[in-house]
């Protein structure tokens, strides 16, 4: 299937750029006309995905971050994010809730709620490459939320 | 993002407005935290009521603040969540420690 439209988003790792990620980000997917809460679960992984990036992949470094985004008719969309730093060793581990490398502030709970919040999480990772995940989040149609055949 | 405090006899009452995100975590933090140590109370609240957006960094902040209360001998209370934080502090079991109140 294609893709009835997408975008391409480039910033550094600056810690303030992640309020600007998850707002870009949904006013993008804001065309498949989401509800409220289906709009806020994206804007929740889009802020976990990009912290990591900034907290852990450029942990010592500023370094540049890639997204892009991609919503389908049937009101699908992808959004992959993307860093060049450290890399995740074992990342099976990385996504078990809890676990943090992060320090005494940090939660764990990241890929937790990429999981929850999102239909489908992929992680692929090389150390000392990058990182890059891809989410996918179902946005279910106005007419079918109404309850009205179109 | 912005903290307003205010003490009421042993009870610190810290209202957060905006988001609390990685970037305004650090802030939030160090600002509950000075007057934590000014004031030694029995009570810290954290009034989330105008609270716009939170992700895990909140949970973070929250988990941070109940282990220096504890350390303290005092109490944690998180207090008005709005509605669409409440999956977020669902998912991460904040109710089994007691501090939410409805
Ligand atoms: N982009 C990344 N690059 C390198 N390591 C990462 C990346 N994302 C996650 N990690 C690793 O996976 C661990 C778990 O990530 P997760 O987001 O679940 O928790 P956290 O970031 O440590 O804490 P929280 O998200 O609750 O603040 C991190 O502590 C870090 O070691
Ligand atoms: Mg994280």
């Amino acid at each position: 299937m294609k893709p009835i439209n997408e975008m391409k988003l480039e910033f550094v790792s600056k810690s303030s750029n992640e309020s600007f990620a998850r707002a870009t980000v949904s006013a993008f997917i804001a065309q498949l006309d989401p509800t409220i809460a289906e709009l806020a679960d994206i804007k929740t992984a889009i802020s976990e995905a990009v912290t990591n990036c900034i907290v852990h992949a450029y942990k010592s470094s500023i370094g540049k971050i890639y997204i892009t985004v991609q919503i389908f008719e049937n009101g699908k969309s992808i959004i992959k994010i993307r860093d060049k730093g450290c890399g995740i060793n074992n990342i099976k581990q990385a996504m078990e809730p809890l676990f943090t490398t992060g320090g005494d502030e940090r939660a764990g709970l990241g890929f937790a709620v990429m999981q929850s919040f999102m239909d489908k999480v992929r992680v692929s990772s090389k150390p000392n490459k990058g990182t890059s995940i891809t989410l996918e989040k179902n946005i279910i149609p106005r007419f079918i939320k109404n309850g009205q055949p179109s | 993002m912005d903290v307003k405090i205010k003490l009421t006899g042993n009870t610190l009452t810290a209202c957060i407005e905006g988001d609390i995100d990685h970037h305004n975590a650090k802030e939030i933090r160090e600002c509950i935290d000075q007057k934590i140590e000014e004031e030694s109370p029995n009570l810290l609240e954290l009034d989330f009521s105008k609270v716009q957006f939170m992700d895990s960094s909140g949970i973070g902040l929250i988990m941070g603040r109940y282990k220096l209360m504890h350390i303290l001998d005092g109490k944690l209370q998180v207090i008005n969540i709005p509605e669409n934080i409440k999956k977020l502090i669902k998912l991460a079991g904040l109710a089994s420690l007691n501090i939410i109140k409805e």
